[in-house]
């Protein structure tokens, strides 16, 4: 088990403070590798760096300048990219977008000023390399004294394997959609009284909509991990009752956002995809795919503590543990209910039938965030009991193909509600509007233009794009001019969460906190949601921007953002 | 009868534009009590409630600047956008109105690497998102039946090869008695094009190796999932004699467990002429309506049990009693549905 596992993320550390195999220092030197790794008592081919899976944690300081020399071993074309670091493109680690790629055999000198501090990750951007373990933590000390406070600290990378090769597992999905759900709504569930009623399903079945359809790659081929332990393997992390301990939260999964918890131990959040937040206390976060939060936690007593991360499906966990002592475990919890979409993940905004709650509060209250116009038809057209979940007024630019199935009739900022999963869970659960930057937002101005972007999907057929059209249908860059302000609204037309990151800049997603927006580098967008953020478009260059589930990206939810001088341009 | 049939064949390709557009109907709006928004419990939303009510004093002073930037309507329609006070917190600046830049000619990383070796890592990367080709091989029944008279066999399968939009696709059905020559054995090869996100339409040919005299047809049709997740093809068939013929066939998988699955199923054939060299009738030809219930060991590997009654109708059926056949039959069936 441990062979593939550099020192830091094997069991039983006493964390980042003790000596262990991180790389730092102005000159590092990575390689890619082909390696094995064991998880559930068995024997994975995975692509390592430095031989282990995860990669060895990268520890720079802020302000100073670092040169990492990349070696790729493979047999095929590799790349490594800094996700969330601000560096000059050409060094982001994107090939076809900032460099031609590392060529089996090669090494690529990547070099760059380190501008900014905080929790950050790296991982391939080739083929699904990133799928097969090649992902790795990336820690940045603050050139200034840190204003979060704490004595310990330890790193956890959250992550999905499967030993179905995530070119199989694509073609499967291609294939039958819904292969890998096997938390469906049955006969035998109707019949035991759970689930949807028969009304609603007749309801669902008739849009061709399944409400299980939460992740398209589910516990039922993964297994999930923390530093690449699975449950039985228990990582744990050190403790001394009553310190102050900084949780590096980074979920390097492929196709899965998480639900991390610590029963018994309230989480206060002090940073955000790196940046560092007014500190909030919470007892259970959402983490999509390729965000990260530092979390502060002071067990009090001398005890275990377990820390869950399941997929949002619920169609698996992960268990690892914190604790005085080595060998301590703390109980794993049962796993919860699985939870059901509603009518609000179709983006029908406030028409969530599902809840018992409903839709006569629509008729006279505008102020319900209820927008009639994007409804393409009045009120007296619903009462006749329709309406059209693919009306292409509601999103003129999109480009109405097969693998366009619904587009949102009333899209809803969610960025207030608990995710999916949440709804009746009894303790605290962190919204994006619980976070607040800590330092003021640099870029007072408000946008010059604002522009939409649709998250655009057909489950049936495995088709992801944005605004209906695949990255291979369509390779136009999406243009910015340099220094410009631009609101981004991403509406997303499909029943899933789309991690959405765009490479290079950091954007203030806009939470209702205007000043004091979090600064992210990739948001998570709920099903049938709409999230907006602020861009300062600095980075001068060609980015790659895309969902973050790695086999949407590869189903064409990709495109390059590019930022130029405005006399560039012409 | 001819007239009717391609009444029927322009139903059957109105079809797909029929259902594309999704409809949500049977929404009872008076059973639903008026809700607020969900509050989570045991959420802390004190903080919230300050934050909107004041407007920040920079962003109202700076936003005098942009009334003169003229935007380009044409590039940015907000029509389906109108801001509540829900999708725009209180406090934001207002937005302006500036056209989008022109997108650049050129990449940025020509200039740093060389531009082939960079041409070569676009086109790659074009290719690896969203260029998906792949296929999929489908025998939905593949079954021993158990009849009066003599046992037999049925397949009924399927392959397609492609991307996401354009497939060739291959199907193949046949059935006989065992000891006898076989009944039946049509092989199609068409050209698939998904045409709407749940349908596809299909056109090529269709050979009938079985019964004698072989016959050849070309074909039409669209394959797809109606609401209510029923699986339904239908084929128009023209033979190279002048004869026209029709298929409807439908399915739907009830899901008793996650891996115990009762399928019904129904076909029918039809036909605008009498074909009597080949046992053929005008009208509804016959029709056949089964029940599977399958175990899915895996996805791909489901064993099977059923029954079918199929029945030969109209002339068909005095062609079949002329020949000593039984014009109708129910058998019991065993049989693996599988794919890969």
């Amino acid at each position: 088990m441990s062979s593939a596992l550099p020192a830091w993320a094997q069991s039983g550390t006493s964390g980042l403070a003790a000596p262990m195999a991180t790389v730092s220092g102005a000159d590092i030197a990575l390689s890619i590798g082909h390696v094995m790794i064991g998880v559930d008592g068995r024997e994975g081919h995975a692509v390592g760096i430095n031989g282990t899976v995860p990669g060895p944690i990268i520890r720079l300081t802020e302000g100073q300048k670092v040169r990492l020399a990349v070696t790729n071993t493979l047999k095929e074309e590799s790349s490594i990219h800094w996700h969330g670091l601000i560096l000059p493109f050409q060094m982001d680690g994107v090939p076809g977008v900032s460099f031609p790629g590392i060529k089996p055999g090669e090494t690529f000198p990547y070099e760059f000023p380190v501008r900014q501090s905080g929790t950050y990750w790296y991982h391939s951007h080739s083929g699904m390399q990133e799928a097969m373990g090649m992902y790795g933590a990336i820690v940045i000390d603050p050139a200034q004294a840190d204003p979060v406070a704490y004595d310990r600290e330890h790193v956890l990378v959250l992550s999905d394997w499967s030993f179905l090769h995530p070119h199989m597992i694509l073609r499967k999905l291609k294939q039958q959609s819904g292969y890998f759900n096997m938390q469906r709504q049955t006969l035998a569930g109707l019949l035991a009284g759970k689930d949807q009623s028969a009304a609603e399903r007749r309801m669902w079945a008739e849009m061709r909509m399944d409400p299980t359809d939460i992740l398209d790659v589910t516990g039922s081929t993964y297994q999930y991990l923390v530093n690449a332990h699975d449950s039985s393997a228990n990582w744990t992390g050190l403790f001394t009752p009553g310190e102050r301990v900084r949780l590096r939260i980074i979920n390097a999964a492929a196709m899965t956002n998480f639900n991390v918890r610590i029963p018994g131990l309230p989480m206060t959040v002090v940073a955000a995809d790196g940046q560092n937040v007014q500190p909030v206390e919470t007892d259970e976060f959402q983490i999509g795919i390729a965000e990260t939060y530092d979390v502060i936690v002071q067990p009090p007593t001398d005890q275990a503590y377990g820390l869950i991360a399941e997929s949002i499906d619920r169609s698996g966990q992960v268990r690892a543990t914190l604790a005085p002592r080595l060998g301590m475990i703390a109980p794993i919890p049962n796993i919860r209910e699985r939870p059901l979409l509603t009518m609000k993940d179709m983006g029908m905004g406030r028409m969530d039938m599902s809840g018992g709650s409903g839709m006569a509060g629509m008729a006279g209250d505008d102020a319900d965030g209820v927008d009639h116009a994007a409804m393409g038809h009045d009120m007296s057209a619903m009462d006749h009991g329709s309406m059209n979940m693919r009306d292409p007024s509601v999103a003129p630019q999109v480009k109405l193909g097969p693998g366009v199935a619904t587009l949102s009739p009333m899209p809803t900022d969610r960025t207030g509600e608990r995710p999916t999963g949440f709804e009746n869970v009894d303790h605290r659960v962190l919204t994006y509007r619980d976070l607040k930057s800590l330092a003021p937002n640099p870029d007072g101005r408000p946008p010059s233009r604002e522009i939409d972007i649709h998250l655009t999907g057909n489950m049936e057929r495995f088709m992801w794009s944005f605004d209906g059209e695949k990255f291979n249908e369509n390779t136009d860059p999406i243009p910015f001019r340099h220094m410009e302000r631009v609101r981004v609204n991403l509406i997303n037309d499909t029943m899933m969460p789309h991690p959405i990151h765009l490479h290079g800049h950091f954007f203030e997603v806009v939470t209702g906190n205007p000043g004091h927006h979090p600064l992210k580098h990739t948001v998570n967008v709920l099903p049938g949601g709409k999230v907006s953020f602020d861009l300062t478009a600095d980075g001068v260059g060609d980015w790659a921007f895309h969902c973050h589930m790695l086999l949407h990206m590869m189903a064409g939810m990709f495109r390059v953002v590019t930022v130029r001088h405005e006399e560039e341009a012409a | 009868m001819r007239a009717i049939l391609l009444a029927s064949a322009a139903t059957l390709l109105a079809l797909p534009g029929a259902v594309a557009a999704q409809s949500m109907v049977g929404m009872d709006h008076g059973a639903h009590a008026p809700s607020p928004t969900p509050a989570a419990p045991g959420d802390d939303h004190t903080d919230h409630a300050e934050a909107p009510a004041t407007a920040l004093p920079e962003d109202t002073a700076k936003h005098t600047g942009h009334g003169s930037e003229e935007g380009d309507a044409s590039e940015m329609d907000h029509s389906g956008h109108t801001m509540s006070m829900e999708d725009m917190p209180p406090g934001d600046g207002e937005i302006g109105t500036a056209p989008a830049p022109a997108p650049p000619e050129d990449h940025a990383a020509d200039a740093i690497f060389d531009p082939a070796e960079m041409a070569r890592a676009r086109e790659a990367l074009r290719r690896e998102n969203g260029a998906f080709t792949g296929s999929m091989v489908l025998f939905d029944l593949a079954e021993y039946r158990v009849r009066d008279g003599g046992d037999g066999y049925r397949w009924e399968g399927e392959a397609w090869f492609g991307g996401d939009i354009d497939r060739l696709l291959i199907k193949t059905e046949g059935e006989g008695t065992f000891g006898e020559p076989i009944d039946d054995l049509e092989v199609q090869a068409l050209y698939s094009r998904a045409i709407s996100p749940f349908w596809n339409a299909h056109i090529g040919l269709r050979h009938d190796i079985v019964p004698n005299p072989s016959r050849t047809y070309a074909v039409l049709g669209v394959e797809g999932m109606a609401p209510y997740w029923l699986h339904v093809t239908g084929q128009l068939f023209l033979s190279d004699k002048g004869d026209f013929r029709a298929r409807i066939e439908g399915s739907y998988d009830e899901r008793i467990t996650q891996r115990l699955i009762f399928q019904p199923r129904a076909e029918f054939n039809l036909s605008a002429q009498d074909m009597p060299a080949i046992g053929i009738g005008s009208g509804l030809s016959d029709f056949e309506l089964g029940a599977r219930l399958r175990y899915e060991i895996r996805k791909e590997f489901a064993p099977y049990v059923g029954i079918e009654w199929s029945r030969k109708t109209g002339d068909t059926a005095r062609y079949a009693r002329l020949a000593g056949e039984d014009p109708g039959a129910v058998d019991f069936v065993i049989g693996v549905r599988f794919w890969f």
